[in-house]
């Protein structure tokens, strides 16, 4: 028995001691927990949560919102925006003069403009970077924002070969003149997007075709760019490091030495991270948390408007959704207050037309929101008045969207509301995003969840979706003097005001037409370190890097 | 010494006698009885509550328990008891139906495998390790996509709501049967060299009856185990599977994609994660306790 | 190594081949009939773009055709370059996650192998008493609890309320890789503990176990020296499609704590349609799986002296 007990003990003792072993293997110098963030203050280090792994950074490859981030730090397009007002601030380009028709910019280079790899910068790089860009084989699905230059179109459609004929034009190495084909009031705007960014051909060149997607130009220890950062380090779904560049004609102003991009996928994590000290910056902020950062850490919680409207497509050549006055009684059975304050808890703005209010000072009409606020007797009334009394006769609908919790809780919301108030009875579909993609593209749905998110800060941008031939239109819907309005007489306009006239006009034959049910106004929601200085939300989600610095501040008192 | 099903007293009524010991199992296997009822009672605690389990009301949003809802609603103010109750029937669907049907397909390779043997076996065998080989995960999501209409399914069932559920059976029913497929072989392998199968085969009876009456009945305890055992298995794998965001998908409840969706209300509302939580581990916990009972009652050396 | 044993485990490499081949072709027909491509977004792509995009990747040719080629070049150790990251070759894409899977499945192996036999030879050699019933039901809980719970609630204790370990991370911060190893091994050791109790129990019934205690060996010595070597087949036999559910399960767990491992770019590919990307990375874990459980096996004959007569 004596013998049993103390065999049994060795037995137990050589399992402890593997299992020792292993938690040694594992810890392998456990220091306690060391906050990241303390250390990165201390060196001047920004840890960044950026959503995901960049499928690229070529700037005219990659389309998504954490890769413009990452690029927004490594370049500098001719013009800037301003990090509260988004207006045009000199960025790569110190002045520049438009002409009195408003066709034609000269932009003045700055003379000490450098790349990362100590040579200047010149109009030859960013004429040679947009002939890039309209190269279709590289698949630059943003190639559109050059079309407002002459020729920019055909030469990218293959109606021209000879790029000479396109509105760009190096007068000196340090002056280039753009022609546009109309007047473009937010012409200056679309410098900043990365498609539009200087290139140094000389590096492309050195790792294959110039027009390459499998090019390698884009890595670390290839890629030059000319922004207040440069690439040091890219570890494959770990981290991006970009690092100060010596050479940028700002340099002496750029804060901090380092930043570091995590692909923090998931949000529950990255809030966990951040409340570990491990992030400076999150990306997002789970919903679930928003209440708690609210009244408990306030200080860290930015909340701010965002440029991206939620809307629902129509689909009008259904014949059951044919009849404007069923999509407009449906769109007034929807309470969207009670849908953003209890569903959806995150700032949301209830929305009652496609482009988002203040978009560079421009407003949706006025009656946009008395057509189309929350009003279940006038609904009825129209849906009785289109032949469906008490909803009889119409449904079930379906509204499809895309896999995803959010979507569903308001599509579920929604439901409750049709039935509630029409008496319509809806059903849910959800698809795979992808297959949701296809469904959509080929009309095959009666109502679809979208969203659509601002390329740059102009009512434009959100409007032109719905023209007739627009790829991103899908509904069936077509109201030629939309498009005469918005391709006719707005180039034409000459004043900011009258511009704004006419997108209003634009606005409300669509709100008129209704192929959509706008539903909301996107937020941006971040959970921002104390440490964190110069930080400011604005509608484009975009921060000015080089003015962000890292200052330490005296730990909260907190009971 | 003969099959056990030659013997003059039933072997059944031995198990059943043994199984009835296991104080565990027949307490697990009682309250998953009370489960299955419950479940199976849905619309009528549904009629009772004068409440329907999809009903949403944003006014009454994670409402506190009430008559009307006797565990209180969740993020979009439906009952969480119905959800709960409709939620078990589709996790417990889908745990015994996968089960099953992978059990069937398994027996059947593994029987024919283990009979035959020679190259049908090898060929079997092969496939069987093929399955193993392959990666579950990427399966689904590719399968998720797949357009079911093009492969002869009704667009009506290809686009209803339980799509999900069938293609988690489907699928698990397609991959899962390579345990009971070697296991059936093994035991095949050793019962066809046995006195009363030389019988069968010496007064003429055909290959399939020799299986079906004389092999298959002495292979029932160990799959009726491995059944029991892997429905809690399937379970699990499908809470895994919607915190994947791959599982079963809403507006059907399950378990597993409530426990996942609770998650995000962990702080507010923790009884929303709690409840299918320990749902899903009572269910599994349970069903593994039958398992191990059913395992000693059918095996006569436990008896000692 | 004898003949018999060589010609098994050619037979074995042959038959994988094949296997291969029918996995790829599979995944291959699978992929290709779901609707959607790897260029479309929810900002419409261009007919232009899309046509140039399509023989720029070979898209346009017949599946068949396209199927041959991909194989032809697999051949050679070519896996194509991924659709969703331009500059990135699939190869590459699965060098850099995997040295965090391997690891991390491998720690989570070797943890839940040390802990489940070393539970469940104690649990064995006292049965019914406290210590049997103790570690089972812990066994058990492992079991029914899903990583996806367990992770968190380790993340909450160790990484949020103590900060004393990292709450996500791989080789980054100290101790990083301590919360994901046990997440991810808990439910292995549990399994293994209960395939080790129940193997040691049916071996300690065994005669000629019963004759090593009449001759006054002790319950240790026995366990360890006779028992445990037949005892561990059942464990053996697991490791094959543990192994195959370790990959699977670090899936979840790399999602958990942000590992940069393969799974998170795996089921990414899916959805994003990256059709070089998802059929590499399923040949990689096909072959991982297959050569997995080869070596099971031949470790299950190495312990068993029957199966290797019935060679």
């Amino acid at each position: 028995m004596a013998c049993k007990m103390l065999s049994i003990r060795k037995l137990n003792s050589s399992g402890a001691l593997c299992c020792a072993l292993l938690a040694a293997l594992l810890v392998a110098g456990c220091s306690g927990g060391e906050r990241r963030v303390d250390s990165g203050t201390a060196a001047g280090v920004l840890h960044w949560g950026n959503a995901s792994e960049p499928a690229s950074l070529d700037p005219q490859i990659a389309n998504g919102v954490p890769e413009q981030k990452i690029l927004s730090a490594l370049w500098e397009g001719l013009v800037g925006k301003h990090p509260v007002t988004l207006e045009p601030i000199p960025a790569g380009a110190s002045h520049w003069q438009i002409s009195d028709d408003r066709r034609t910019y000269r932009f003045h280079l700055r003379s000490d403009a450098r790349w990362s790899n100590g040579e200047p910068v010149t109009a030859e790089d960013y004429r040679w970077a947009w002939w890039r860009a309209l190269q279709p084989e590289l698949g630059n699905s943003f190639a559109t924002m050059l079309f407002p230059i002459v020729n920019a179109q055909a030469y990218w459609r293959g109606e021209i070969d000879d790029f000479s004929q396109v509105g760009v034009r190096v007068v000196d190495p340090l002056t280039l003149e753009v022609e546009l084909s109309h007047p473009t009031g937010y012409f200056l705007q679309l410098l900043d997007m990365p498609t539009l960014y200087p290139l140094h051909r000389a590096s492309i060149e050195r790792h294959g075709a110039a027009t390459a997607r499998a090019s390698r130009w884009s890595y670390p220890g290839n890629l030059v760019s000319n922004g207040p950062f440069q690439l040091a380090e890219w570890q494959i779904n770990r981290r991006i490091v970009v690092a100060k560049n010596p050479h940028y004609w700002d340099a002496a102003a750029v804060a901090l030495n380092q930043i570091i991009f995590y692909p923090t996928e998931n949000t529950t994590t990255e809030e966990r991270m951040f409340r570990a000290g491990q992030l400076h910056y999150s990306y997002d902020v789970p919903v679930n948390k928003m209440a708690y950062y609210a009244s408990q850490r306030p200080a860290e919680l930015v909340v701010a408007p965002y440029l991206g409207s939620y809307f629902y497509r129509f689909n009008t050549r259904r014949p059951e959704l044919a009849d404007p006055r069923v999509r407009r009684a449906l769109a007034r059975a929807i309470d969207r207050r009670q849908l953003t304050e209890q569903v959806l808890r995150a700032g949301q703005l209830p929305a009652y037309a496609m482009t988002p209010p203040n978009t560079a000072g421009y407003y949706p009409p006025a009656s946009a929101e008395a057509q189309l606020s929350f009003d279940p007797a006038a609904a009825r009334a129209l849906l009785a008045e289109a032949g469906y009394p008490d909803g009889a006769g119409l449904g079930p609908i379906e509204i499809l969207y895309n896999t995803q919790d959010e979507h569903r809780k308001v599509a579920v919301a929604i439901q409750q509301m049709w039935k509630q108030h029409l008496n319509v009875d809806a059903t849910l579909q959800n698809q795979e995003w992808k297959v949701y993609l296809d469904t959509e593209r080929r009309g095959d749905y009666q109502i679809t969840r979208a969203s659509w998110i601002g390329d740059y800060v102009d009512a434009r941008n959100f409007l032109e979706i719905w023209l007739c031939d627009s790829d991103n239109n899908r509904t069936g819907w077509c109201d030629p003097q939309f498009d005469q309005l918005l391709l006719e007489q707005l180039p034409a306009a000459t004043s900011q005001a009258e511009r704004h006239r006419l997108l209003q006009s634009a606005e409300q034959r669509l709100l008129d037409g209704l192929p959509l049910l706008p539903i909301y106004t996107y937020t941006s929601k971040h959970l921002v370190h104390p440490d964190l200085n110069g930080y400011t939300a604005n509608l484009l989600n975009q921060p000015l890097f080089k003015q962000l610095s890292l200052v330490r501040q005296p730990p909260a008192l907190t009971p | 010494m003969s099959s056990a099903v030659h013997h003059s007293h039933s072997p059944t009524q031995l198990a059943l006698r043994r199984f009835a010991r296991h104080k565990l199992a027949i307490a697990s296997a009682a309250l998953l009885a009370l489960l299955a009822l419950a479940v199976a009672c849905a619309p009528l605690i549904e009629w009772l509550l004068g409440v329907s389990a999809n009903q949403v009301d944003l006014y009454n949003r994670l409402a506190a328990p009430s008559w009307q809802h006797p565990m209180g609603t969740d993020e979009l103010g439906r009952d969480t008891l119905l959800r709960l109750l409709y939620g078990g029937r589709v996790s417990l669907l889908t745990g015994l139906a996968a089960a099953a049907c992978a059990a069937s397909i398994g027996t059947l390779i593994g029987i024919c495998a283990g009979y035959f043997s020679g190259r049908t076996d090898t060929v079997l065998m092969r496939l069987t390790d093929s399955i193993i080989a392959l990666p579950l995960l990427p399966l689904l999501i590719v399968l998720a996509a797949i357009d079911l209409t093009k492969l002869g399914l009704s667009a009506q069932l290809a686009n209803s709501e339980s799509i999900s559920l069938y293609r988690i059976i489907v699928i698990v029913a397609l991959t899962g049967w390579t345990t009971v497929a070697r296991l059936v072989r093994g035991a095949t392998l050793s019962l066809r060299e046995r006195e009363f199968v030389l019988a069968a085969r010496g007064i003429g009876a055909s290959d399939w009856v020799i299986m079906r009456r004389h092999i298959l009945p002495n292979l029932l305890s160990p799959i009726i185990v491995a059944v029991t055992l892997s429905i809690g298995s399937v379970i699990l794998l499908e809470s895994v599977l919607s915190f994947l965001g791959l599982g079963i998908q809403p507006p059907l409840a399950s378990w597993g994609n409530m426990l996942t969706n609770a998650q995000q209300l962990i702080w507010e509302a923790p009884q929303l994660a709690i409840y299918p939580g320990l749902l899903i581990f009572i269910t599994v916990i349970c069903f593994n306790f039958v398992g191990d009972g059913l395992q000693d009652a059918f095996d006569p050396k436990a008896e000692q | 190594m004898s003949w018999a044993l060589l010609q098994l485990i050619a037979r074995r490499l042959a038959t994988a081949a094949v296997l291969l081949v029918v996995v790829a072709a599979g995944t291959f027909a699978l992929i290709h009939a779901a609707p959607g491509g790897p260029f479309s977004a929810d900002r419409a792509v261009s007919a232009e773009v899309e046509t140039a995009l399509a023989a720029q990747y070979r898209l346009d040719q017949p599946p068949l055709l396209q199927f041959a080629s991909y194989l032809g070049n697999a051949l050679r150790g070519e896996f194509g370059p991924s659709f969703k990251y331009p500059g990135r070759e699939v190869s590459e894409l699965i060098a850099a996650g995997l040295p965090a899977t391997l690891e991390l499945a491998l720690y989570a192996l070797l943890l839940a192998l040390v802990v489940g036999i070393s539970v469940g030879a104690l649990a064995a050699s006292r049965p019914g008493t406290l210590r049997d019933r103790l570690p089972m039901g812990a066994a058990l809980v492992g079991i029914c609890l899903p990583a996806f719970v367990l992770g968190p609630l380790l993340v909450l204790v160790f990484g949020v309320y103590n900060e004393w370990l990292p709450v996500s991370g791989w080789g980054e911060l100290a101790g990083d890789k301590l919360l994901p190893t046990v997440t991810l091994a808990a439910g292995y050791a549990a399994y293994i503990a209960r395939l080790t109790r129940a193997g040691l129990r049916e071996q300690l019934r065994q005669p000629y176990i019963v004759t090593a205690r009449a001759k006054g060996l002790g319950g240790a010595a026995v366990i360890l020296k006779h028992a445990l070597r037949g005892a561990l087949l059942p464990v053996v036999a697991y490791l094959g499609p543990a192994c195959a559910g370790l990959i699977a399960g670090s899936f979840v767990v790399e999602t958990i704590f942000q590992i940069p491992g393969i799974g998170r770019f795996y089921i990414q590919a899916a959805f994003n349609r990256d059709y070089t990307l998802i059929l590499g990375l399923t040949l990689f874990f096909a072959t991982l799986i297959t050569l997995f459980n080869l070596l099971a096996d031949l470790l299950a004959l190495w312990l068993d002296p029957r199966q290797r007569e019935a060679l």
